[in-house]
């Protein structure tokens, strides 16, 4: 990154303008966005924080590492990568997810946690801490000029993937029948399984999106960053996590939204940081987390809920 | 009848703590370890239950205390001659002053309160996902600051030299005091209205609690007990930034969820209980001969295990092994219809 003014505000504000900054900046907010859609989709349907949603990206990231490291073909370790991701997220809705359906939002969250930490320590025991490399897609890393600008094609890849995704499921969503039966259990799943909803069925299709969307993260991180550990993708979730929560998790779109900021923020202040700081972008980034979740504790994106709690 | 119950609800803790104290005092030195270990996990746990148990909010930050008491009762132990070596940077307050071992468990307990209270102060008017979150921010700052800012502490380096004075006596009175403070603190006036707010947070408010209040002032107590707990640690073992941050987290809300997180009893049976599975799983994947049979598991199965055995307890029994309750004989249980 070119940095030509020396540092303090004017830096600030010369890298925040800086056109290179601001399309890696939207292009870590489309990835990040797309996480937020997989854990803000399962929480619409089952009212469930899913922390262990990194673990399936991770998950992924590992068949990814596997198949190029035996040299298989890009399409192949792709495949393996989905079959493997969604796989898992099967296994954890049918062992964890449903049998704890009826508990409070905290017990499922901690169970998640669980799930996340077993995921993690599984590959830790299996792949040893310094993990794997996943090296058959690093071309898509290579610059193309656009209008003056170096933008590397992961950076076009992932935007397009994003976009195109997030088209197919508000399609998904609005246009099919499973689509409807999936808005009715987010606003209300009592009622919409009186109306003759199958909340197994909806819970396992909110599932299995949610984990295409972590395989095609999962790719499109590993694109980024070639080494794949037990932690990989373990810092990006506890952002999205947080995104979300700050967008507000209530409907499907502010979390979205709350995935996209948190990660456009996150890239803007990367960029932005004089170097001597760049190590306490965390520190900014929860500050401006908690902030705001002071000001709207419901979320940036949702209407206000009136003053008065029900009873 | 009501004081029975009561003398029982704290001498069934106690009385637990102290036969692990007497078991691993009479262990081989090797042994002991694992006994020193559990018992400062029992405070730490304990410290947690304060604010989580009793106001049945999660939070994901008790680690954050825990950590700025590791690193209070670190810096400020560590001999003046050895402090240059791990923490050039230090400010010259820190590496002109240098206590003794009770002084710095207090400081260590003061400056977690401390901070404890400063971070409640805006974050207690949060609930639900916003303050899991929250408080889940407050960690990955505190870790963050304390990984980087090298004027409070060795930054990313191991505290070494540090006195080595939590033997098995100060880990035993150590958790004593914190289930103490922990009993006191439950059955006060201000503990029983925060249990009212964890039960019916509106009919609480409508006698009359201020669910803010209380939940600040258990947040503030529960920060103060875990930065003590945090002292008792760096006295024990040489730790760095790594060690204070996720996998302690996660580890030790597992330890009260398994017991059961409404209850002192369960906070105590949950840390005791994981921590002595942890404990011989670590024998076995040193290698352990069991009825002739020698085991050997590969080394990092132990957090598998554990977080497999949290996730059944979770499915199985969601309110813990104890059932969220205190420690009672069944036939002074009464009634109730349920």
């Amino acid at each position: 990154m070119s940095r030509l003014v020396a540092s303090g505000v004017t830096d600030f504000v010369g890298d925040a303008i800086d056109l290179q900054v601001q399309v890696d900046a939207v292009a870590l907010g489309a990835v990040f966005a797309l996480m937020a859609v997989g854990i803000g989709l399962v929480f619409g349907v089952m009212r469930l924080v899913n922390f262990a949603y990194g673990q399936l990206i991770m998950a992924g990231a590992f068949a990814l590492a596997f198949a190029s490291e035996r040299d298989w073909p890009v399409g192949v370790g792709i495949a393996l990568c989905f079959a493997v991701v969604l796989a898992l997220s099967l296994a954890m809705e049918r062992v964890v997810f449903r049998p704890l359906r009826t508990q409070s939002a905290a017990i499922m969250l901690i169970a998640t946690f669980a799930v996340a930490f077993l995921l993690q320590s599984i590959a830790l025991l299996w792949f040893g801490p310094l993990g794997k490399t996943a090296t058959s897609l690093v071309a898509l890393n290579r610059p193309v000029s656009v209008g003056g600008v170096d933008i590397r094609k992961i950076t076009i890849v992932a935007i397009v993937t994003a976009a195109v995704c997030l088209v197919l499921l508000v399609a998904l969503l609005n246009r099919t029948s499973i689509g409807l039966h999936m808005r009715a259990a987010a606003i209300d799943s009592q009622t919409a399984r009186l109306l003759g909803v199958r909340a197994n069925l909806v819970s396992t299709v909110s599932v299995l999106i949610a984990g295409a969307l972590a395989a095609i993260v999962a790719v499109m991180l590993t694109v980024q960053f070639p080494t794949v550990t037990p932690t990989f993708a373990l810092q990006e979730t506890i952002l999205v996590l947080a995104g979300v929560v700050v967008g507000g998790m209530t409907r499907l779109l502010s979390a979205t939204l709350g995935g996209f900021l948190i990660g456009y923020v996150s890239g803007l202040l990367g960029g932005a940081l004089p170097s001597g700081q760049s190590q306490y972008l965390p520190s900014f980034l929860f500050g401006l987390v908690i902030l705001v979740l002071l000001v709207r504790p419901d979320g940036l994106f949702t209407r206000r809920r009136g003053l008065v709690e029900r009873v | 009848m009501r004081v029975r119950r009561a003398a029982l609800e704290l001498l069934a803790p106690v009385a637990l703590v102290v036969c692990a104290g007497l078991v691993g005092a009479a262990a081989s030195q090797t042994t002991q370890i694992y006994f020193v270990t559990a018992l400062i996990s029992v405070s730490t746990v304990v410290a947690i239950y304060v604010f989580v148990g009793n106001s049945g909010v999660l939070s994901f930050g008790h680690i954050s205390f825990f950590a700025v008491g590791v690193w209070a009762a670190g810096v400020l132990s560590i001999p003046e001659q050895e402090k240059p070596a791990t923490m050039p940077y230090l400010f010259d307050s820190l590496s002109s002053t240098t206590v003794g071992n009770v002084p710095s468990l207090l400081i260590a307990a003061a400056v977690g309160g401390a901070f404890a209270l400063l971070v409640g102060l805006p974050l207690m008017r949060l609930s639900g996902l916003a303050a899991g979150i929250a408080t889940f921010a407050v960690l990955g700052i505190t870790n963050n600051i304390l990984r980087y800012y090298e004027k409070i502490g060795p930054g990313l380096n191991t505290f070494s030299s540090v006195p080595e004075t939590t033997d098995m006596l100060q880990a035993t009175v150590g958790a004593l005091v914190v289930i103490v403070a922990a009993f006191a603190y439950q059955r006060s006036r201000l503990g029983r209205q925060l249990r009212a707010t964890r039960e019916d947070p509106a009919a609480a408010r409508a006698v009359g609690v201020s669910i803010y209040r209380q939940r600040l002032a258990s947040f503030a107590l529960s920060g103060f007990l875990a930065g003590f707990a945090g002292g008792l640690y760096i006295h024990f073992i040489p730790i760095n930034v790594d060690a204070v941050y996720l996998d302690l987290t996660f580890i030790t809300l597992a330890m009260l969820v398994i017991g059961g997180a409404t209850s002192l009893w369960g906070a105590v049976v949950g840390a005791l209980f994981v921590s002595a599975l942890d404990s011989v799983l670590a024998e076995m994947e040193d290698g352990m001969t069991l009825l002739g049979r020698t085991i050997d598991l590969p080394s990092g199965s132990r957090i598998v295990v554990v977080s497999a055995v949290m996730a059944l307890v979770l499915i199985v029994r969601p309110s813990g092994l104890t059932g969220g309750r205190e420690f009672s004989l069944p036939k002074l249980r009464p009634a109730v219809a349920k």
